[in-house]
């Protein structure tokens, strides 16, 4: 029953997807009715080849002496004519495919795109990059090329096995029947080894993806497994998932590859028959060599096609699962717009509140439980609290990468909500752990929050940043593209750039995460001082590592398990069993 | 290529043979049937006779059947070899890799190596199966076809073989033309993958800064730059079919053409251009196949150059006789200071930094030594700089050192060197009075516990992280993740010990990770457990619980942290500051508070940062 309902509401949704696919195609319709006629045009023009073919050879048949080469000429000078133009369509209804499908790929991508950048920031918190790479690329590729190939293969078997049943019937209804029998048992056969043969590829694509997954977590592990000397209890487990793989991959190919002989055996087998059949009902008079000749030619088209079905309607199936992915992404919500009428916010001064601000990611978990603070113009709010406690949660909020549930956020005293996001945003520097920084120039990087930025006050915010001398040490200086490594610039120069970027923008408030692991004491210094001077003359909510800023913040925030669980100044914390004595304390021991 | 054919292939040349004989059969058997189609219109008809008609039309159907049987016999031999033969060259390229040392592993990079495992192997896969079973038929189909075509009418036979040279010459044009664009094509599509990956993982910054816009608009370069690539492209390939078959049509015509004034001529038969038009069909068929061999062949040569490569190399840590390691033993606490006299005249500025290691040799001697490097000079890359510089120390059993010193000063260099993951260049590292080079390798990893920087958790149960495939019992595993204070977690997953682990433990947290990893290295009751920065994500209350129970449950056990933490350190025996690869202060907590200015100004730093 449930099983029932399952395909049921699986075949809606490829319902749906198709409808979508066709919104996309439809698009050029007229390149699509262009292509549809190329392609019944070189497929009938290609079809008259033999029938063309047994008249030449009707009129050479009376053999020595007796061949008519006027008709000969005549059917040849057609038969190259035809076989022209089929080759020409042919072509043109490639370059036509290619047209349609390369824009259609162009338009996708493009979409996906657009989506990604209006996706709320949390949907990439919870979706690998791979996939979704995948999606962009590869599942948006294989919709296409199969859109391009297997419609036009489709129509052509189509085409070709109605056309070449009609003219072999004009030739000899008689003969055609030996199809009666030759092309059930080829639909049988071929039924019965894609039917076994189908879950033992999909096996095969399993197995084979289990042990590559296992190669590579091995490999990648491969220093902590000879530290332990695990050696040859990781090759046992690979034996055995080789073995599995392989013994997978043969017995697909085992099934697989007698499709081939086979399809060649029914071939063989209508030649046969037509060969006797055809030569019976000459002998009865019934038939002309040329007629067997065109015969044969067309039975050749007819039973090639047929077979090749099969494949395209499962080539079809992927192509239709890879649209549904691409579709799916489409169909996320994106971040809901901006209020009707909502202001820009402009002339800033930094005062925000937050009043009785409720939040959860999912509705039934809320883990800000109304929420009030304010901080006025200039102050430091601290954020403190566990690795992974979820401290980005209040950033999101400041941001509007996320909205609350309940209650309100207030800039200069003006609901947040009811701002452009983008000009709410543009009041706020942010300067993050994770240093993201582009394949691009240096300057194009420190520029990138303030376009058209002179390239002086870009050395100011770096002079200001204390990395202006590094970059002028760089042979390019700021036209040094930072490639993908980042091999030539370290993790603590990189901080230093974002915070550069963060100097150019004049914003007034500012969310800065002080943690700096992993840099060496002279750079870290180095970070410190760039970030005190950023700090200067802004409101500040800082994401605190260190006990001076945390001593000096007009208001503490202490996160635990993603929920905010106290908050106030240094010395009210202090006093009492808090969660941050405990945290304040634990340095000490 | 070659080599790996020979050594893996050769077992199977028998079989091989077989099956090519086999197939050659029904290759034959295939060619033979439109010659007999030939024959039939031809010859028997004319005879007016049907029972030959049946004769021969029986004929036919035999070859139909012989030629399926040998067919799909010879495939399954072929494929059978090939699994076989794929099956051998994993087993001994994945033993391979993992027994390789380090640096050459490093020098190969793991994703290379990983690829050769996978994407390669496969070619050479498909490579061995494909060419077994086209690469015989493929070229009989062919030159079969044209050696009948003769026999049955040479002029008619010249016409056609006259348009292969053309065919040829078209698709080599193409390929020429399209392989350049390719990999023109292959870098587009790598600047738009690098964009979109780029673009992810800055989401918050573009949205932050506003700058969607002008993504929007870099993205819609890239992206027309990629399509318009991929449409050029396609255009080339797309000249192929469309002119083969026009060539191969015209030169039916022309055989007809020709065969007219032949028949006329009374010097052919109808019949024969009957039979050329089916092998017109099955010449193209079997140009097409081998021009497809060709990019997998290609494909396998260069998979197969890869793999031979690895399979190549020689184990390059070779083991000492264990005796030429006791030797050594005798020369204690002097030869020690003589060294570190050295070491100090190298680290010349830092001479401040009062060596206290002084007495921490000389203490050694008449204790059970555990740990000693003396004048250890090694260098990654064997050329420039040296990644540890006449490094020298002596632990005892039952004592922690720290290490402690900036990124690339060398710490992680110091474990393995102890570990015996790369040999040193200069002097002699000892292990429980041993030279580590006369030990098994099984022997010496035994006596350690590790967990190293960024250390991987694997794809399984918690407690399968923990034993690693070790005999351990589950008291023995439970023990350690208590002492490793991952118990309370534990317990509160719904399978425990058994709760399964995603992929580089991606449901776990960054110090539960650290917390497993370290149970692992307990879990043995090493001789040395060595923590390479490896309580980094857990907080100071966890980390300082955490050596307080390593302290307290393993007494005998040598304890080496690697920290940038001087909290994770200052209660160690000994301190080691490294810069780079140079020892610039060695002695406790205390005494480097007193004498080493670097340490000092750590310490001094860190005291007022890391909440």
């Amino acid at each position: 029953m449930k099983s029932v309902e399952l395909s049921e509401e699986k075949r809606r949704y490829s319902g749906r997807t198709v409808i979508q696919l066709g919104r996309y195609m439809l698009q050029y319709k007229w390149m699509l009715a262009l292509a549809f006629v190329c392609t019944l045009g070189s497929n009938l023009f290609s079809l008259i080849g033999p029938k063309l073919t047994g008249l030449c050879i009707g009129a050479v048949e009376p053999g020595r002496g007796g061949v008519d080469f006027g008709a000969v000429f005549y059917y040849a000078a057609w038969m190259a004519g035809f076989y022209l133009v089929s080759a020409v369509m042919s072509y043109g209804l490639q370059v036509l495919m290619l047209t349609i499908s390369r824009r259609v790929v162009y338009r996708m991508r493009q979409d996906v795109f657009e989506k990604l950048l209006s996706l709320p920031v949390g949907y990439f918190d919870v979706h690998q990059t791979g996939d979704i790479i995948s999606r962009i690329s590869y599942d948006i590729d294989t919709v296409n090329a199969s859109l391009s190939n297997d419609l036009v293969q489709l129509l052509t078997t189509v085409i070709t096995v109605v056309g070449a049943l009609v003219m072999m019937i004009t030739i000899s209804p008689w003969l055609v029947l030996v199809f009666a029998f030759t092309v059930p048992v080829s639909i049988l056969i071929t039924r019965y080894i894609t039917g076994r043969t189908r879950p033992l590829f999909r096996l095969r694509s399993a197995k084979m993806g289990e042990m590559n997954g296992f190669v590579e977590e091995m490999i990648t592990g491969q220093k902590t497994l000879k530290a332990y000397g695990r050696e040859e209890y990781t090759q046992g487990r690979f034996d055995m998932k080789n073995k599995a793989a392989v013994e997978a991959y043969y017995r697909a190919e085992y099934y697989g590859s007698t499709v081939g002989p086979c399809v060649n055996f029914i071939n063989n087998l209508s030649l046969s028959l037509i060969s006797v059949f055809g030569a019976l009902l000459y002998l009865a008079g019934k038939m002309t060599v040329g007629n067997i000749s065109s015969f044969v030619l067309y039975s050749r088209k007819f039973s090639g096609p047929i077979n090749e079905a099969a494949n395209i309607f499962s080539e079809l199936q992927s192509a239709l699962a890879a649209a549904e992915r691409v579709f799916r992404l489409l169909e996320e919500a994106p971040e809901p717009a901006d209020a009707e009428g909502a202001e820009e916010l402009s002339r800033v001064e930094g005062d925000v509140q937050m009043v009785h601000v409720s939040f959860g990611y999912q509705p039934e978990r809320t883990i800000i439980h109304d929420l009030s603070f304010r901080a006025e113009p200039g102050r430091l709010i601290a954020i403190v609290g566990p690795t992974g406690a979820g401290k980005t949660t209040l950033i999101n909020l400041l941001m509007r990468f996320y909205d609350p549930d309940s209650g309100e956020i207030l800039v200069d005293e003006r609901r947040a909500d009811q701002l452009t996001r983008r000009s709410l945003r543009k009041a706020y520097a942010m300067v993050l752990q994770d240093t993201w920084l582009f394949y691009g120039s240096i300057y194009e990087n420190l520029s990138y929050g303030k376009a058209g930025a002179t390239r002086e006050e870009v050395e100011a915010a770096a002079r200001a940043a204390r990395i202006h001398s590094f970059i002028m040490r760089l042979t390019e200086g700021y036209d040094t593209v930072l490639t993908d490594e980042g091999t030539n610039i370290s993790k603590g120069q990189k901080q230093l750039l974002t915070i550069a970027r963060a100097m150019l923008l004049d914003a007034k408030m500012l969310i800065l995460d002080e943690a700096t692991s992993n840099v060496d004491t002279r750079t870290e210094q180095q970070i410190q001082r760039a970030m005190r001077e950023l700090m200067k003359g802004k409101t500040c909510f800082v994401i605190a590592h260190r006990l001076s800023t945390i001593e000096n913040a007009d208001h503490i925030l202490v996160v635990d398990n993603g929920e905010v669980v106290e908050q106030g100044t240094h010395r009210q914390l202090m006093g009492g069993d808090s969660m941050y004595r405990r945290l304040y304390e634990a340095q000490f021991e | 290529m070659k080599q790996l054919i020979a050594r893996y292939l050769s077992p199977y040349y028998g079989r091989m043979s077989a099956g090519f004989a086999i197939k050659f059969t029904g290759t034959i058997m295939d060619l033979c049937i439109p010659y007999i189609l030939a024959h039939i219109i031809d010859d028997v008809i004319p005879l007016k006779n049907s029972t030959l008609v049946f004769g021969w039309g029986g004929l036919m159907l035999l070859c139909s059947v012989l030629a399926v049987s040998f067919n799909i016999i010879a495939n399954r031999m072929a494929s059978r070899v090939a699994s076989d033969a794929t099956e051998e060259i994993r087993h001994d390229l994945f033993s391979k890799i993992l027994y390789l040392s380090n640096a050459q592993t490093d020098s190969f990079t793991k994703p290379s190596l990983i690829s050769r495992m996978t994407s390669d192997t496969y070619n050479v896969h498909q490579m061995l199966g494909r060419v077994q079973r086209l690469g015989v038929r493929a070229p009989i189909l062919l030159l079969g076809g044209i050696c009948v075509t003769f026999t049955l009418d040479a002029p008619m036979a010249c016409v056609l073989l006259a348009v292969l040279p053309l065919l040829g010459f078209i698709t080599a044009y193409v390929s020429r033309r399209s392989i350049p664009m390719y990999s023109g094509l292959q870098e587009a599509s790598d600047r738009f993958v690098r964009m979109v990956r780029e673009d992810i993982a800055g989401i918050r910054v573009i949205k932050a800064l506003s700058r969607t816009d002008w993504e929007r608009e870099k993205f819609e370069g890239i992206n027309r730059e990629v399509v318009e690539r991929e449409r050029k492209n396609g255009m080339v390939m797309a000249v192929i079919n469309p002119s083969m078959n026009i060539l191969l049509n015209l030169g039916l015509v022309g055989v007809i053409l020709v065969g007219a004034y032949r028949v006329n001529a009374g010097t052919s038969e109808v019949g024969k251009i009957l039979a050329f038009t089916t092998y017109f069909t099955i010449i193209l068929n079997a140009m097409l196949s081998i021009s497809k061999m060709f990019t997998v062949l290609s494909k396998a040569i260069a998979s197969g150059n890869r793999i031979w490569e690895v399979l190549e190399q020689k184990a390059d840590l070779e083991i000492l006789a264990p005796d030429s390691g006791e030797t050594t033993r005798a020369e204690e606490g002097t030869g020690g200071d003589a060294d570190l006299t050295r070491q100090r005249g190298l680290s010349g500025e830092n001479q401040s930094c009062g060596l206290a290691a002084e007495d921490g040799m000389r203490e050694c001697s008449g204790f059970e030594e555990q740990i000693c490097f003396e004048q250890v000079t090694f260098s990654y890359l064997k050329k420039g700089e040296a990644n540890i510089k006449n490094l020298s120390f002596r632990i005892r059993k039952g004592e922690t050192l720290g290490i402690i010193g900036e990124i690339g000063s060398g710490k992680s260099t110091i474990i393995n060197l102890m570990m015996r993951l790369y040999d040193a260049d200069e002097g002699q590292i000892r292990i429980g009075g041993r030279d580590v080079r006369s030990y098994q390798p099984d022997e010496l990893k035994r006596k350690f516990g590790v967990v190293f920087q960024n250390d991987t958790i694997f794809e399984d149960t918690i407690s399968g992280n923990v034993t690693l495939g070790r005999e351990l019992t589950g008291e023995q595993v439970r023990e350690a993740l208590k002492y490793a204070q991952a118990g309370e977690f534990v317990k509160k997953r719904e399978d425990r010990e058994a709760e399964a682990l995603n992929i580089k433990g991606a449901n776990l947290s960054g110090g539960q990770k650290q917390r497993v990893l370290i149970a692992r290295a307990l879990a043995a009751g090493p001789e040395i457990l060595i923590l390479d920065d490896s309580s980094s994500a857990l907080d100071y209350r966890t980390d300082a619980q955490l050596r307080r129970g390593i302290r307290e449950h393993f007494q005998d056990t040598t304890l080496v942290i690697v920290a940038q933490r001087v909290s994770s350190i200052r209660n160690a025996d000994h301190i080691l500051v490294m810069e780079d690869g140079v020892p610039i202060g060695y002695g406790s907590h205390e005494e480097l508070m007193e004498r080493c200015a670097v340490y000092r100004e750590t310490s001094v730093n860190q005291g007022e940062k890391n909440f």
